[in-house]
């Protein structure tokens, strides 16, 4: 048995099996929630290479399977990043119980997610574009909701998705050039325009945003959420390999200038827009913006990196609460704009208290998740570009205006009827749960951000 | 040189015309069928193009997957014909106009094609201009619109630009696999985008 074979065949065969429970969306769910949380215990507990027992069974996972002559690898080293992508997932799907996400959420979810892992695993690793892509193009149904006109950020989404698919492939070829010729500094411009383009097509950088609150407007708000958050993170993933493999696209001076200076842009912009903003939609949209940008300000600066690993989980658990939130308020309001949400915080206390402790988290308020990882890079920065920090808290600051008018609309107008609780139960208990890990994380933050601060360990050139 | 390349070689102009009819045909289309068949008709352009640097029969694949594309995007259409019909309402000059567009995009691309040839030795000048005007007219027409179907055609049609220059550099069986089954992932998308509007509201 090998390694690809458990967490990339697997949840695979598994998504398959499970489009013939639609008809029983609750079992779909939670038996998909239940296949990602084994396989991140699995990855957590088994080791690759060596023999595995498991009662009279024992046997040895390989790290390669063979597929049309290439490879899918997967490692001993990479297990904790599966540990912690499957562990998403299944918080994620555990989330599906209780929404509207869809019929198709829990297999498309699982497959979504093997196919993610084989980007991560397949050789040569620039393959992993066309993974991503088909990842990407396996999300459409689960973003536009039957019955439902299409919008344009869904339209949007697969454009710039698929545009930037040949940017990488090219590229791919032309780093063939720039190793056998190093010094070429043409080559090596050419590869870098190219690199940058399909990143920011993929990640969804200034100008390519524009998707990004469009689709947190007009889709479904949890379908939304988990393209947000696994979408950002591989391609990420995808990006290191990049610098891990390349030691002069690592050592040339401009790449981490770059990254800062985009990091930098869109944490500003998104903070910006978010302050101005009239709609809890597009307000969680530009929450993602400011939230890529903060993932870049990470990877750009010198020591980010654990940094990034260690933001991880107080974005996926911010985001899921965010979109829980919008779900559980689309329910009781015509719409998520400010003016049709006035007062809502008496008729769904735990729903509206939720989403702005969820948004505080992401501007990184004191004492909630996000802030331990926010003061952590505002630190590092401070010593090495005195003006990314003041951006990047010009952002936060932005992020966090949109939360405070957000506040401000929940609880204004002249309903003075009695408090009341009108979520349902296991969605109030979801958020609930939620809403207080986030303050756990905060107040405790050495618990839990320590173990993903180790993850860098894995890219043994980019480790600090 | 064998003479099924020599013959090859005799059609690739003629594909590049075949390419830029076609692609000029689904921008300024106004029937979904005529661009479907258009869409159809442009993959054995792309095949000629592509087997000028590949073995025939795995170029004969990359044809087949855009067709099977094509049928899929029929089929949807055929199902909820409303999606088409949501059209741009300013026909007449819409149509004037992006045929224009087209002129221009063709210049500017039939200009730059030897430059931009012989800055990758491995690619031929008449699949460079081929790549060329398939990827300029397919962001043509994915500037040009918001509708679903358009939307995919556009894709699909940068997407076989970039296909025909790939194939000159990249003849791995992996690589032709997971292309052909963006093609198809496409062109599922673009499906389940044209009829969801239609399906009923889960409960």
């Amino acid at each position: 048995m090998s390694a690809p074979l458990v967490w990339i065949v697997a949840p695979g065969v598994a998504g398959v099996l499970l489009f013939f429970l639609r008809r029983w969306p609750r079992l779909a769910a939670s038996a998909a929630m239940a296949v990602a949380g084994v396989l991140a215990l699995a990855a957590w507990k088994l080791s690759v290479g060596e023999i595995v027992s498991l009662g009279l069974w024992s046997f040895r996972l390989q790290e390669t399977l063979f597929v049309l002559g290439r490879q899918f690898t997967l490692g001993d080293a990479i297990r904790p990043i599966l540990t912690v992508i499957y562990l998403m997932v299944a918080f994620w799907l555990g989330g599906t119980i209780s929404t509207r996400a869809g019929w198709a959420a829990a297999p498309l979810g699982l497959c979504v997610v093997a196919l993610m892992t084989a980007a991560l695993a397949v050789e040569p690793f620039l393959y992993a574009a066309l993974l991503l892509e088909m990842a990407a193009l396996v999300c459409i149904p689960l973003l536009a909701s039957p019955g439902k006109p299409v919008g344009r950020g869904i339209l949007r989404f697969i454009t710039f998705q698929t545009l930037g698919m040949p940017f990488l492939l090219f590229t791919g070829w032309l780093l063939a050039g720039v190793e056998a010729d190093p010094g070429n500094q043409a080559l090596v411009l050419r590869v870098s325009i190219l690199l940058g383009l399909g990143f920011s097509f993929l990640l969804a950088v200034f100008p390519f945003h524009t998707w990004v609150p469009m689709l947190a407007e007009q889709s479904n708000a949890y379908a939304a959420s988990f393209v947000f958050l696994l979408v950002p993170v591989m391609v990420t993933l995808f990006g290191l390999g990049f610098l891990e493999r390349y030691a002069w696209l690592r050592n040339a001076a401009g790449v981490y200038t770059t990254l800062r200076l985009a990091g930098v842009l869109m944490l500003a912009a998104g903070g910006l827009m978010a302050a101005f903003q009239r709609h809890l939609g597009r307000m969680m949209g530009y929450g993602v913006i400011g939230e890529t940008g903060f993932a870049l300000l990470a990877l750009g600066t010198e020591g980010g990196l654990p940094i990034y690993f260690a933001s991880l989980l107080p974005r996926a658990l911010a985001l899921g609460v965010w979109s829980l939130a919008l779900l559980a308020i689309q329910d009781h309001a015509p719409d998520l704009t400010f003016h049709s949400v006035k007062g809502l915080a008496r008729r769904m206390p735990i729903a509206t208290a939720c989403l702005v402790l969820a948004h505080l988290s992401l501007a990184g308020f004191p004492l909630l998740g996000g802030f331990p990882v926010r003061l952590w890079l505002w630190e590092f920065l401070a010593g090495q570009s005195q003006s990314a920090a003041i951006w990047s808290l010009m952002g936060s600051a932005g992020l966090l205006v949109g939360g405070l008018r957000t506040l401000a609309a929940f609880v204004s107008g002249s309903d003075e009827g009695q408090l009341q609780v009108s979520e349902g139960r296991f969605h109030a208990l979801l958020l609930l749960i939620g809403g207080l890990a986030l303050i756990v994380v905060g107040v405790f933050p050495n618990t839990f951000l320590a173990v993903l601060a180790q993850i860098p360990q894995v890219f043994t050139h980019l480790a600090p | 040189m064998t003479l099924g390349d020599l013959s090859l070689l005799s059609l690739a102009w003629p594909a590049v015309g075949l390419l830029t009819l076609t692609s000029v045909v689904m921008l300024v289309g106004r029937n979904w069928r005529w661009c479907i068949a258009a869409l159809a008709v442009q993959y054995v352009g792309v095949f000629a193009l592509v087997a000028l640097s590949w073995p025939v029969e795995m170029a004969v694949a990359k044809m087949i997957a855009g067709w099977m594309a094509g049928a899929v995007l029929g089929v949807a259409t055929i199902t909820a014909p409303e999606s088409w019909r949501e059209e741009e309402r300013s026909w007449p000059s819409g149509r004037v106009f992006r045929l224009l567009a087209a002129i221009l995009g063709g210049l500017v691309v039939f200009s730059l094609a030897p430059r931009t040839a012989a800055l990758v030795p491995s690619v031929r000048l008449e699949q460079m201009t081929g790549a060329l005007v398939l990827m300029g007219m397919g962001l043509l027409h994915l500037g040009l619109t918001a509708q679903p179907l358009r939307v995919v055609m556009g894709l699909l049609t940068v997407i076989a630009g970039f296909e025909i220059l790939y194939a000159a550099v990249e003849t791995s069986t992996l690589v032709a696999g997971l292309l052909a089954g963006v093609n198809l992932g496409l062109a599922l998308a673009g499906a389940y985008l044209l009829i969801s509007p239609t399906m009923e509201a889960a409960k």
